[in-house]
C-alpha cells in the first residue's frame, strides 16, 4: 500500500455479541473483543449478551457519542438479519450508516465450528478483517430515485385478475399482459370449485368483467413480455402484441366467419376434444369478446389464399394486414402469475401415453363435467359417447414420483379428485367410481369435511395404493392396481380413466422467468425471497409473485397470494421517491482512458461514454453495484465504493497474517 | 507434512455463496474452519489480482464462489468470473502455483451443504498439495 492510499486514522468501535450462548458458546466473546480492541485504529472494544437488543444497541449508541467513533464493527450474526439495525441505531447517534459494518461470526463461525479455541481465532480473524474494511470506508447517503406508479401483471388467470383488480381499485394503473386470446386461465374451464360446488365461471366471469372494464386496467390479451429492463420502480417493458386479424371494436360475435372456415384444428379450451376452425372465438364469455383468426392453423393467409371469413364478415372486422406490435411502457412493479399447466398424460407410460381416448386428465374432466363443455354437461365416454359406468380416479399421476416424475405433491389433487368423483356420481347416480391414493391431503378450511361428504355420501370407494398399470382392452380399460390396506390385487374393468396429473410450471413460464430475471426453483416454479417471511417477493427488488407460478395452490391461496402481491405494490408505491443502494461503481477521471472495456461489461447500460470528457462515466442510478466493470478496467481508474482494491486487499492480509 | 492447517481465503458473492454459507450456519452443519470468506456483492468483482494477491500474502487455496449460471443477481457476472478464471488458472501454472490451489464453484442461497462440502473437498485438496511455497528470489508474485 502506497502512503498515499494510507487510511486518515479512524477511530473505530467494535461490539461483540454473545448472542445468548449462540456465540459464547464455541467462541471465547471476551477473547474476541480484548484481542480486536489492541487491533490498529480500534479505540473501544466490548461484548454483551444480546447487541440487538434495545440495551444492546444503547451500548454502540452511547460509545459512538462518547468516544467519537466515526467507524463500527459489530461481530455478530449475518448481515442479512441485523444491519438494519444496527446501521440505524449508527444513524441515531449522528453516524453515517454506511460506517457500520457487519463481521458475521454466528453463520458463517460459531454455529458451524465445534472447536473453541479454532472458532475463536476465526471469529478474531473474521472481525479484524471488517475492521480493515470499514477504516476505509467512505459516508454515503442512498440515492433517490422516482417510482413510476404502474403495475405490469404478467398473466390474466384469477391470480393475475385478483392482483390487477387489487392494485388499480388503490388507484394505479395496471397493465394486464395474456398470452392467449382471453384472460380467465384455467379457473374459466373449471366445472365446480370445492369445497362448496360453487360453479367456477359463475363466481369468476364477474372478476373478469371487472378488469375489462376498470378504467385504470389496460388489458393486453394475446401477448407476451418480450424484455424488461431497468430496476425496481422503473422498468422498462417491451411487450409483442400478436395480430389477430380482427378488430374486437368491430366484431359483433356473429359466427358467420367460424361458419365458412374450411379449417378444423383442435380446441385448447376444450383440451383437444373438441375441434374449432381457425377464427373461432376461445369461449362464450371470452374477454376481449371477439374472435381471432389464429395465423398459425390458417394456412391461406400468407398470401390469401382463401379469404371466405372476410367475405361474409358485415361489420368488416377483419384485416388481414394487421401486424405484430410491439408495445413499450414504463412500470413500477411487475407481478408474475403465469399459472401452471398440467403435467402432460403423455409421459406416463404406465397409463398408456394419452393414447387411450378414454384416459383422460384432471382438466379434460372438468370439461365434461362444466355445463358449458362440449357435452353440456353430460359425463360420457370420448371414445363411443356412453355413459360410463365404472370409473376409476388415480390420484399422484406424475407427482410424489421422485424416481420418474415429479417429486413433490402437487397439492390440490386430492381435493379435485374428491370433486370430480362427487360429480361424477351426481351426474350418473348408478354409476360407480374408485380413487385410488396414497395419502389423502385435506389441509384446508372445510376441505377434510368435503373429502367425508364424497365418501358418505356419494359412496366413492377409496382405495389405498397406486395403480401400476391401464390398458385397453375391448371396449373396457384395464386398471391393475393394489390395495395396501388389505394387501388384496385389484383389477377394474373401467369404462374410463382420469388422471390428477401433476401440477407444472405453465409452459412458457421458464422464457419469462428469464426475461425478467426471476429466479426458478428446481422444479421450474419460481423462486420466492423467503420461503416462510417473503413468500410473495421474488428475490429481484420490484417483482412479485402470485398464486400457481409459484408453487402449486388452489384458489383460495392464489388469490390471498394475489391481494399480498398487490399490497406489496402499494407499499412501494406509497412513496414518490426509492432509494437507490449507493454502493456502486465511481471512475477516477484523471485515470480513466476511455478505452470502453467496462461499457461491453455492464448489463445495466450504466456506464456510458462520454465524448467530451473522453472517459466512460456511471450512471448512478443505473449502476447497481456488481462490480463487474471494476475488474475489466485496465488503469485502475474504476472502484466500487467501499469495495475498493485496497479494501479488499487489506481483508485478505487480515485473514492471511501470522 | 504434520497438522499443517492451510490458509484458505473464499471470496463469496453476497447473493448466492454467502447466503449459501448463512444457511449451513443456520442448519449447525461443521466444516473445516480452515477457510475465511470474503463476502462481495457479486463473484464478478473478484479480479484475478485479488487471487493472486492472496497467494502472495501466504494463502494455500483460494476458493470463489458465485450463483449457478442463468442466476446471477446481476444477470451474468457469474459467467465473467467463469471466464476470468479460467484464463488465471491457465496461467497460475507459469507462476509456479498449482492451478488446483483454486476452485470456482456454483453455490446457491440454498445449498448449505453444498457450501460445507465444496469448503471440506477443497480444505482436503489443499492440505493435500501442502503449503504454498513460492521463492522471494524467482516467483514472479515476489511473494514476501
Amino acid at each position: 500500500m502506497s502512503p498515499k492510499n494510507a487510511p486518515r486514522e479512524k477511530r473505530t468501535g467494535v461490539f461483540v455479541c454473545h448472542c445468548g450462548i449462540n456465540i459464547a458458546g464455541t467462541v471465547d466473546v471476551k477473547k474476541v473483543a480484548e484481542t480486536v480492541g489492541r487491533h490498529k485504529g480500534v479505540v473501544h472494544a466490548e461484548d454483551y449478551v444480546y447487541m440487538c437488543s434495545d440495551p444492546g444497541q444503547k451500548l454502540i449508541v452511547e460509545a459512538i457519542k462518547s468516544q467519537g467513533l466515526d467507524s463500527v464493527v459489530v461481530a455478530c450474526c449475518s448481515p442479512t438479519l441485523h444491519e438494519s439495525t444496527f446501521r440505524n441505531a449508527a444513524k441515531s447517534a449522528g453516524l453515517n450508516p454506511y460506517q457500520l459494518e457487519i463481521a458475521n461470526i454466528r453463520e458463517q463461525c460459531s454455529w458451524v465450528h465445534k472447536d473453541k479455541d479454532k472458532a475463536t481465532r476465526k471469529a478474531i480473524r473474521i472481525t479484524k478483517s471488517i475492521i480493515e474494511k470499514v477504516k476505509r470506508n467512505v459516508s454515503l447517503q442512498p440515492i433517490s430515485v422516482p417510482v413510476t406508479k404502474r403495475t405490469l401483471v404478467i398473466g390474466g388467470g384469477i391470480s393475475g385478475i385478483q392482483a390487477a383488480l387489487d392494485v388499480a381499485n388503490a388507484g394505479h394503473e395496471v397493465i394486464l399482459v395474456e398470452k392467449s386470446p382471453s384472460i380467465g386461465g384455467h379457473m374459466i374451464q373449471l366445472s365446480e370449485t370445492f369445497p362448496t360446488l360453487d360453479c367456477s365461471q359463475c363466481i369468476l366471469t364477474p372478476k373478469m368483467v371487472e378488469a375489462s372494464k376498470h378504467p385504470k386496467i389496460k388489458l393486453m390479451t394475446y401477448s407476451e413480455v418480450q424484455d424488461i429492463s431497468g430496476f425496481v420502480g422503473n422498468f422498462k417493458v417491451k411487450i409483442l402484441k400478436k395480430p389477430t386479424y380482427v378488430d374486437p371494436e368491430k366484431c359483433t360475435l356473429c359466427d358467420e366467419c367460424s361458419k365458412v372456415c374450411p379449417i378444423v384444428v383442435p380446441n385448447e379450451f376444450d383440451l383437444g376434444m373438441t375441434g374449432r376452425r381457425a377464427i373461432y372465438i376461445p369461449f362464450p364469455q371470452a374477454i376481449p369478446a371477439s374472435y381471432i383468426l389464429d395465423d398459425k392453423s390458417c394456412p391461406s393467409l400468407f398470401p390469401i389464399a382463401c379469404g371466405k371469413c372476410y367475405h361474409v364478415c358485415k361489420p368488416k372486422a377483419i384485416n388481414y394486414d394487421m401486424k405484430p406490435e410491439i408495445v413499450e411502457v414504463d412500470v413500477g412493479a411487475v407481478i408474475v402469475a403465469t399459472g401452471y399447466d398440467l403435467y402432460d398424460k403423455e409421459n406416463m407410460a404406465e397409463y398408456g401415453r394419452g393414447k387411450y381416448p378414454d384416459v383422460l386428465d384432471g382438466l379434460q374432466f372438468e370439461r365434461l363435467c362444466s355445463a358449458s363443455g362440449p357435452t353440456k354437461g353430460q359425463i360420457i365416454r370420448p371414445s363411443d359417447h356412453k355413459v360410463p359406468k365404472e370409473v376409476v380416479f388415480i390420484q399422484c399421476s406424475g407427482s410424489r414420483d421422485p424416481e420418474l416424475h415429479c417429486a413433490y405433491c402437487s397439492k390440490i389433487c386430492c381435493m379435485y379428485t374428491a370433486k370430480h368423483a362427487m360429480l361424477y356420481k351426481h351426474h350418473v347416480p348408478d354409476g360407480q367410481a374408485y380413487v385410488f391414493y396414497i395419502d389423502i391431503r385435506s389441509g384446508g378450511k372445510n376441505y377434510e369435511e368435503f373429502v367425508q361428504r364424497a365418501v358418505e355420501n356419494d359412496g366413492v370407494l377409496y382405495l389405498r395404493g397406486k395403480v401400476s398399470k391401464v390398458f385397453q382392452e375391448g371396449d373396457k380399460l384395464k386398471v391393475w392396481g393394489a390395495d395396501t390396506l388389505t394387501g388384496k390385487k385389484i383389477e377394474i374393468d373401467a369404462d374410463m380413466v382420469v388422471l390428477a396429473q401433476a401440477m407444472r410450471p405453465a409452459k412458457g413460464a421458464d422464457d419469462v422467468a428469464k426475461i425478467l430475471k426471476v429466479p426458478t426453483d428446481k422444479d421450474g416454479f419460481l423462486a420466492e425471497a423467503h420461503p416462510k417471511l417473503r413468500p410473495v417477493e421474488s428475490v429481484t427488488a420490484g417483482m412479485y409473485l402470485a398464486g400457481a407460478a409459484q408453487a402449486p395452490k388452489d384458489i383460495p391461496e392464489a388469490v390471498a397470494q394475489a391481494s399480498g402481491a398487490a399490497s406489496k405494490v402499494l407499499a412501494l408505491f406509497s412513496s414518490d421517491t426509492l432509494s437507490h443502494n449507493p454502493v456502486i461503481a465511481v471512475v477516477d477521471e484523471d485515470l480513466c482512458s476511455g478505452c470502453k472495456l467496462c461499457i461491453a461489461m455492464c448489463p445495466y447500460g450504466a456506464r456510458i461514454y462520454n465524448p467530451e470528457k473522453k472517459i466512460v462515466e456511471v450512471n448512478d442510478v443505473l449502476c447497481e453495484g456488481c462490480g463487474s466493470c471494476i475488474v475489466a478496467c485496465p488503469s485502475g481508474a474504476a472502484q466500487q465504493i467501499n469495495f475498493t482494491d485496497e479494501q479488499i486487499h487489506s481483508m485478505v492480509d487480515t485473514i492471511l497474517e501470522e | 507434512m504434520e497438522h499443517f492447517e492451510p490458509k484458505i481465503v473464499c471470496f463469496a458473492c453476497n447473493w448466492c455463496t454467502s447466503a449459501g454459507a448463512d444457511l449451513a450456519g443456520t442448519s449447525r452443519m461443521e466444516y473445516d474452519p480452515s477457510g475465511i470468506l470474503i463476502r462481495v456483492m457479486c463473484s464478478s468483482r473478484v479480479d484475478p489480482q485479488h487471487v493472486l494477491w492472496a497467494f502472495r500474502k501466504g494463502a494455500d487455496g483460494v476458493l470463489l464462489g458465485g450463483c449457478h449460471p442463468g442466476d446471477c443477481h446481476y444477470v451474468d457476472g457469474n459467467t465473467k468470473t467463469l471466464r476470468r478464471m479460467i484464463l488465471l488458472k491457465k496461467l497460475m501454472g507459469d507462476l509456479g502455483i498449482e492451478p488446483e490451489r483454486l476452485r470456482l464453484d456454483w453455490i446457491s442461497a440454498a445449498e448449505g451443504k453444498k457450501f460445507v462440502s465444496v469448503m471440506n473437498e477443497f480444505t482436503d485438496q489443499v492440505r493435500t498439495l501442502g503449503p504454498l511455497e513460492l521463492d522471494g528470489q524467482t516467483n514472479p508474485l515476489g511473494r514476501e
